[in-house]
């Protein structure tokens, strides 16, 4: 990534989590990963003031409490979240979930791989993009 | 759907060929329509055939510039669906903010290796959906 602040994980699926965590290991991702388990938790975060802003958004759709299209509207709608980049990584090839994410202006759309090989390759793409890209402040 | 096709709204000729011979290296088969001037952007997207994946953006263009069509896409109903990712030489810090806030899916500041760029924009999109976008015949 080209900043040195978290990637924040909104992903309820612990072995999903494991797996993306292995692969920015495994790619030498040095940012640090904050993972929570729904969307609930990650306004916690976001509004906390302690904690550093995250430099992208990875968010996972089927989520318990608060999904991830729901976690979009209350960001897209504020002020201070609405510049961070949310790149969606999900199971879901639903049309509705990929307009809805779309129409809240999401950063990329990425169905997750079955194979770990695939997956380590999504990850790997999302990390050069978000390298060469400038990054919010 | 899939990566299929890019406007690409560059008002320098040289940039805008550069881009195409760029993304004919990595792939050949994605329809490239490149435009000169926001309006003609504008002009082009008012067709229900003609919605692309995806938009790549120059800021300094001339009459309307690409922050003004930015926010002119972002607040249509059909188009705000479409991601945009800019390409610039700017280095001011409040055209970033201002392109982030407006909701770009991108922001790459010129010079950089331009192959490197096009190579992951290529990359990375080609792993994305894209929304079905439909819009009404006019």
């Amino acid at each position: 990534m080209k900043s040195t602040r978290p990637i924040l994980l909104v992903e309820d699926d612990r072995i999903d989590a494991m797996t993306i965590v292995r692969a920015m290991k495994e790619l030498n991702v040095t940012n640090s990963i904050v993972h929570v388990y729904n969307g609930l938790e990650a306004l916690e975060y976001l509004k906390n003031l302690n904690k550093e802003k995250p430099c992208i958004i990875l968010l996972d759709l089927n989520m318990p409490k608060m999904n991830g299209i729901e976690l979009l509207k209350v960001l897209k709608n504020d002020m201070s979240l609405k510049k961070l980049p949310v790149v969606v990584l999900t199971t879901s090839n639903a049309e509705k979930d990929k307009t809805e994410s779309f129409n809240l202006s999401v950063a990329g759309y990425m169905l997750k791989p079955v194979d770990y090989k695939q997956f380590v390759d999504v990850i790997k793409d999302i990390n050069l993009y978000w390298t060469i890209s400038e990054i919010p402040d | 759907m899939k990566l299929d096709s890019i406007l690409l709204v560059e008002d320098d000729r040289i940039n805008a060929l550069a881009f195409k011979k760029g993304l004919g290296r990595v792939n050949n088969a994605i329809e490239l329509i490149a435009v000169e001037t926001a309006e003609n952007a504008l002009h082009h997207l008012r067709n229900a055939d003609n919605m692309p994946s995806l938009i790549v953006l120059d800021l300094n263009l001339p009459k309307m510039n690409g922050i003004e069509f930015l926010a002119l896409i972002k607040n249509d109903a059909i188009l705000k669906g479409i991601p945009v990712v800019v390409l610039t030489t700017s280095r001011n810090p409040q055209d970033k903010i201002n392109c982030f806030n407006l909701q770009v899916a991108g922001y790459f500041v010129k010079p950089i290796d331009y192959f490197e760029l096009i190579e992951s924009i290529f990359n990375y999109w080609k792993k994305s959906e894209f929304a079905h976008l439909i819009k009404e015949k006019q």
